[in-house]
């Protein structure tokens, strides 16, 4: 189900930290600009910007903003004068960013924005933790809209999805989420780096993005970026035509990984961390003799509804939602399995993160029983 | 001798004023009497005596300039409340070649976009920043804003602005002066032909030093009335403009080439 981006990987590989593998990806991407706010546990990004000197590789600019909030609406300008825009935080600066986000799902404007994601609520800690998935997948800011979100598991993943995001963000012309959390970035892995793309002229840029506001073309009407309509009815004709694009999205867009699913009497959905957790989990399963598939949904919306749908018609006994949360994820798998099987959450939370001999117990108490 | 008619007056070589281009022929959504038209027409006529308007992307504000992009004929954006300086930020530094500027009310830029005024400011982005200052929010319907004067009566401070409890008003612009960063800070007035007159020469000031590659931010605030906020008939709300809101608001440069004057 992973669609293939157009890198060319030349085996140059590297031990590095998540948060590292995606700001060299970044640069890489052929980015146009950063512009970032320190947050724990993803700092790393925007310093290893700094230190990289990207201006000197590819003209790529890095700014410190003064603030989250800023350097969310950093991206409205940036990418709604069509340059590849980026920036990077944690979970309370991803709050202090729904507003901006709204603004430009509304405006259409690409963009891509990653979220380390840390416990919650409030100013919470510093742990890695996946309670920012309702905030993620169902709006988050005010308004009808929706963002693609992209859960890396691996650092490997971290720097192969930033190009997926910026496809999907100007195929889309709307912000794209990368949510990880605080143990993909900061843990260091082997990652094979793809090649340097080139960055979009400014010729190719208006060739391509005529909605673009970087100077109106001689001859050529203005363009205006906005997410303004005071007329109720060409507001309405606004939101048709968003929620068509989503509906496209939801068609064309699922991306899952299924691993040991064939034979499976049980199926635990998990993403992120939580997968890597729960791979280990159905592997000490299957060593005791327990039939257990893993379902990763890559894409967080849109949601993996057919896959799950197929493994519930193939009659599986039940399904464990395992997720960093009080159980968020789970609502969508229970939305797609529509009670035609248990299912049942199990996570830790708060920062805390489980073991995979916890989920492998949950799992026997939870849905597999006596 | 045949009669004069009005075809016979109406050629290219009897004009001595036209309307810039670069405003859209759609009606004004500002209340008549009030300095916003005026202003957006000296941005645009300074844009089109530049010949910029190819080479210019406008940022408007929340506020009553909001729609500032359906009259102001280039390619804009329309950013959240308070976040012009922000968006028009990486505008500015993705296409450095480009003339960037904001508009934005005393609202958007004094009170709930302080911080992204001032570190732009700070920054020194190579932008221009137009400021309407009406000591009131004009588009929710008359509250008090950073800089309503002490005493003067708005819906949320209907017995007067008490500065004890409420603040006293805030000369942003002044502040702003105090920073490296802006290398051009000046305040204007658009209620009578001579302040309009100096208000454009402190406009196109602005943006030639953006042309010219200046360092740091060309800021110009213009005091304006508003007649219909502050509930008085357009004429008597400039003689009360110039009795009250000048003596506070100075008018006049206030930071040349980099120096405080």
């Amino acid at each position: 189900m992973m669609k293939q981006s157009k890198t060319n990987k030349m085996g140059e590989l590297r031990l590095m930290k998540g948060n590292e593998a995606f700001a060299e990806a970044a640069i890489r991407a052929g980015v146009d600009g950063y512009f970032g706010y320190p947050i724990t546990p993803q700092s790393e990004v925007i310093e290893y910007l700094m230190a990289e000197k990207p201006h000197e590789r590819t003209g790529m600019v890095v700014l410190q903003a003064e603030s989250e909030v800023a350097s969310i609406n950093m991206l409205y300008g940036g990418g709604g004068s069509g340059k590849k825009v980026m920036t990077s935080s944690s979970s309370p600066g991803i709050s202090l960013m729904q507003e901006g986000l709204s603004y430009m799902a509304g405006g259409e404007v690409p963009c891509v924005v990653a979220n380390v994601v840390r416990g919650g609520p409030g100013l919470g800690d510093i742990q890695p933790a996946q309670s920012d998935y309702f905030q993620s997948v169902k709006g988050g800011g005010h308004g009808d809209y929706r963002l693609p979100v992209l859960a890396p598991s691996s650092v490997q993943e971290m720097s192969d999805f930033v190009p997926i995001a910026y496809e999907l963000a100007f195929r889309y012309r709307t912000p794209v989420l990368i949510i990880s959390d605080g143990l993909i970035g900061q843990m260091m892995e082997k990652v094979e780096l793809f090649d340097q793309m080139p960055r979009l002229t400014d010729e190719e840029i208006n060739e391509l993005y005529p909605w673009a506001t970087n100077g109106k073309p001689k001859g050529k009407k203005r363009r205006v970026i906005t997410s303004l309509d005071l007329d109720p009815y060409k507001l309405e004709k606004h939101n048709f035509k968003l929620q068509s694009k989503y509906k496209t999205i939801e068609a064309e867009e699922v991306r899952c990984e299924i691993i040991e699913c064939e034979d499976a009497d049980y199926i635990i959905i998990a993403y992120g961390s939580s997968a890597r957790i729960s791979q280990k989990a159905i592997q000490l399963a299957r060593e005791e003799g327990l039939k257990v598939g893993l379902l990763r949904p890559i894409t967080l919306w849109p949601f993996p509804k057919k896959p799950i749908n197929e493994l519930v018609e193939k009659g599986v006994k039940g399904i464990l939602s395992v997720e960093m949360s009080a159980g968020q994820m789970v609502e969508d798998v229970k939305l797609a399995v529509r009670e035609r099987t248990k299912v049942e959450h199990f996570g830790r939370y708060g920062g805390v993160i489980h073991s995979p001999e916890e989920v492998l117990e949950a799992l026997k108490n939870q849905i597999i029983g006596d | 001798m045949s009669e004069i008619t009005i075809k016979d007056i109406i050629k290219p070589e009897n004009i001595v004023y036209e309307k810039t281009s670069l405003m859209t022929d759609k009606s004004l959504s500002y209340c008549p009497g009030c300095g916003h038209g005026t202003t957006h027409r000296l941005v645009m006529e300074v844009l089109e005596e530049l010949g910029q308007e190819n080479d210019t992307i406008g940022v408007a504000p929340v506020g009553c300039s909001v729609l500032a992009y359906e009259f102001m004929n280039i390619d804009m954006q329309e950013a959240a409340h308070g976040r012009a300086p922000a968006v028009a930020t990486a505008i500015k530094r993705l296409w450095p070649d480009k003339i960037v500027f904001t508009y934005q009310g005393d609202g958007d830029l004094a009170a709930i976009g302080t911080a992204e005024t001032i570190h732009a400011c700070n920054r020194g982005e190579k932008i221009v920043i137009v400021f309407i200052n009406n000591g009131i929010y004009g588009m929710t319907g008359g509250q008090m804003a950073p800089t309503t004067l002490p005493g003067m009566k708005t819906s949320t401070s209907p017995y007067g602005r008490d500065v004890n409890s409420m603040g006293n008003p805030l000369k942003i612009t002044e502040l702003i002066a105090q920073l490296p960063g802006t290398y051009y800070v000046s305040r204007q007035a658009v209620h009578t032909p001579s302040a309009v007159r100096k208000a454009k020469k402190a406009i196109k000031k602005a943006f030639q030093n953006q042309l010219d590659d200046k360092p740091g931010l060309s800021f110009v605030e213009v005091v304006s009335n508003c007649n219909s906020g502050w509930k008085m008939e357009p004429v008597a709300s400039n003689v009360w403009m110039e009795e009250n809101m000048f003596p506070y608001y100075e008018l006049g440069d206030i930071k040349l080439e980099g120096n405080l004057l």
